[in-house]
């Protein structure tokens, strides 16, 4: 079984943001840069059907080369090969950066595709539906649990208040959700053995990009908190306050 | 202009919210342009179309097959992608649900269109859409350029506010793309657990618990507030979600959902960043925590300090007496 996972390098959950002087970025001096917690779901996945029914698994990732230590970390966990496709920097219209994984995994034909079901950075949860199209591969997105046999996947996916059980055939674009599994850390010889395998670096067949970032801001402030009392004592006042000042009861 | 068209958002034979959101959304940038709306579903869904036209559709477009009877994201993009093609619109919108976020990107794709999600407010200017969106969990927004007709936009829910209008749509009765029963991708089973159970991203108010609850089992107080409210959803720091007290799907946070109800209600959370950016933009925020330090009353409206297995079984007391009077 081919696996291919696209995966992204994004700052840290717990990092504060810095906007940058272009107003366009953020600074990145001094963030720590982590794999996209839904990717590392997703490389689980693939290293999982791996183990399980044997093959490959190939990561990609496209942008500048501060991405290869992100290709290593899921080497590291356990893929096979990585492919780098070089851009400048981070571009961010979906459909122009499918295009280019597209491209990229037309080559590769695997018989699955793995990815997060969204980037915690640019917040899109677009790229596995959009990749699927233009591979005119079936696609479940948001997956929790995944099961595959006999050339048929199944999985369950959450909606609102439900969740879904959807089966399709292979191959087929997968995203994770959270749920899916607990990723691996990378082991000591696991991190050692990433550096010596492959590491494909070609330039990105970006799309015409049709979205593009004019301005970032910072979120408007909310008002300063207010502590109103302390204890079951204080429940009398904010029911006054829900009531007659936030009028939401 | 052109006309906007909304992709009305079903489950069975029940209109969704999120469908009058994306009309509401439509509306926004259509200026005096009509709004359209898309319908699919299995056979009796066109007994909604009125509601659609009540919240500002001129035209319902509605296509019923069993073949719908559950979420069918390719036929579903097929239709919305051909009604695209077919009726020359500025913009197709959707709503960032799980079916939304599914379907956007798939028409996007077919389409060839530029595409934005989670967007939380709209405006055109010429050939322009201006979008604005969060990015890093909220800790900054974006605004994005839309470049290109029709432009495909998915917005979050609760960021358009449907309006009532005493308006009549006109009904126009369409045919699926293929057959409907035959797409690859098929939902066997749409599991709900019993009962109606609000969403955390859904609901207009939302009740989450934190690791001050020291036990897993000690969530019956949060669900209790919640049950006491009547039209609460619970919701989960991440911390409990890791530590297996509650599902992923009760989240909120940068790894979870971020909701943006009219009241949220922080027990026992002491408000890491990363949980402040999912709830930051909800309207009024309630905090109950033992800390006072606690940075969670920084974004507060209203904070009470203290032990919450004392104060939160008073508040659900006092919500239910005030909603039985009030």
């Amino acid at each position: 079984m081919k696996i291919a996972v696209c995966i992204k390098r994004v700052p840290d959950t717990e990092t504060r943001i810095a906007i940058a002087a272009n107003r366009t970025a953020i600074v990145e001096t001094g963030v720590k840069f982590i794999l996209n917690p839904y990717d590392e779901f997703a490389v689980e996945a693939a290293l999982q059907l791996k183990q399980a029914h044997g093959g490959d698994v190939m990561v990609v990732s496209l942008g500048p080369d501060t991405i290869q230590e992100t290709l290593r970390v899921a080497l590291a966990m356990g893929a096979d090969r990585a492919v780098q496709l070089k851009t400048d920097g981070a571009p961010f219209d979906t459909l122009s950066v499918a295009s280019a994984l597209a491209a990229e995994l037309t080559t590769y034909a695997p018989d699955l595709v793995l990815l997060g079901k969204m980037a915690i950075d640019d917040y899109n949860h677009a790229m596995g539906p959009a990749l699927a199209e233009l591979l005119g591969m079936p696609c479940v997105s948001a997956i929790s649990k995944l099961t595959v046999a006999d050339g048929r996947l199944t999985a369950e996916r959450e909606v609102e208040g439900g969740v879904e059980v959807v089966t399709a055939p292979l191959p087929a674009v997968l995203t994770a959700d959270k749920g899916l599994n607990k990723p691996r850390l990378p082991t000591l010889p696991g991190i050692m053995a990433a550096k010596k395998k492959p590491m494909e670096v070609r330039p990105a067949a970006l799309g015409v990009a049709r979205v593009v970032v004019r301005s970032l801001e910072p979120p408007p402030e909310r008002p300063a908190g207010r502590i109103i009392g302390e204890g079951a004592a204080a429940v009398p006042e904010l029911i006054r306050l829900l009531q007659t000042e936030a009028k939401v009861l | 202009m052109a006309p906007v068209l909304a992709f009305a958002e079903s489950r069975g034979t029940a209109l969704r919210k999120a469908a009058l959101e994306a009309v509401a959304a439509a509306r926004s940038i259509a200026g005096a342009d009509p709004v359209h709306a898309l319908l699919v579903g299995p056979p009796g869904i066109a007994a909604v179309a009125p509601e659609l036209g009540r919240a500002g559709a001129s035209t319902v477009f509605v296509c019923e097959h069993a073949g719908f009877t559950q979420s069918n994201p390719e036929a579903a993009s097929a239709l919305a992608a051909d009604r695209a093609r077919s009726g020359g619109y500025r913009a197709v919108v959707f709503v960032s649900t799980a079916q939304g976020r599914d379907l956007a990107p798939r028409v996007a794709a077919r389409l060839g269109a530029p595409l934005a999600t989670d967007v939380t407010s709209l405006v055109v200017t010429g050939d322009e859409i201006i979008a604005t969106h969060p990015v890093y969990s909220g800790k900054a927004i974006a605004t994005l350029v839309v470049t290109g007709a029709p432009a495909v936009l998915a917005v979050r829910p609760s960021s358009f506010a449907p309006e009532q209008t005493t308006h009549t749509a006109t009904v126009e009765t369409i045919a699926p793309i293929g057959d409907p029963s035959a797409s690859r991708v098929v939902v066997t089973e749409l599991r709900t657990g019993g009962g109606a159970r609000l969403d955390v991203a859904e609901a207009p108010i939302v009740v989450s618990g934190g690791r001050g609850l020291k036990d897993a089992a000690n969530f019956a107080i949060v669900e209790d507030l919640a049950a006491a409210f009547g039209n609460a959803a619970v919701g989960a720091s991440r911390a409990v979600v890791d530590a297996g007290w509650r599902d992923h799907g009760e989240q909120v946070g940068q790894t979870g959902k971020t909701v943006s109800p009219s009241l949220y209600i922080a027990v026992g959370i002491s408000g890491m960043i990363q949980h402040l950016a999912g709830m930051r933009t909800a309207r009024t925020i309630v905090a109950i925590n033992r800390d006072k330090e606690a940075p969670i009353f920084k974004v507060a409206d209203y904070g009470i300090v203290g032990d919450l297995f004392e104060i939160v079984p008073a508040l659900a007391a006092a919500v239910r007496e005030a909603r039985r009077t009030g």
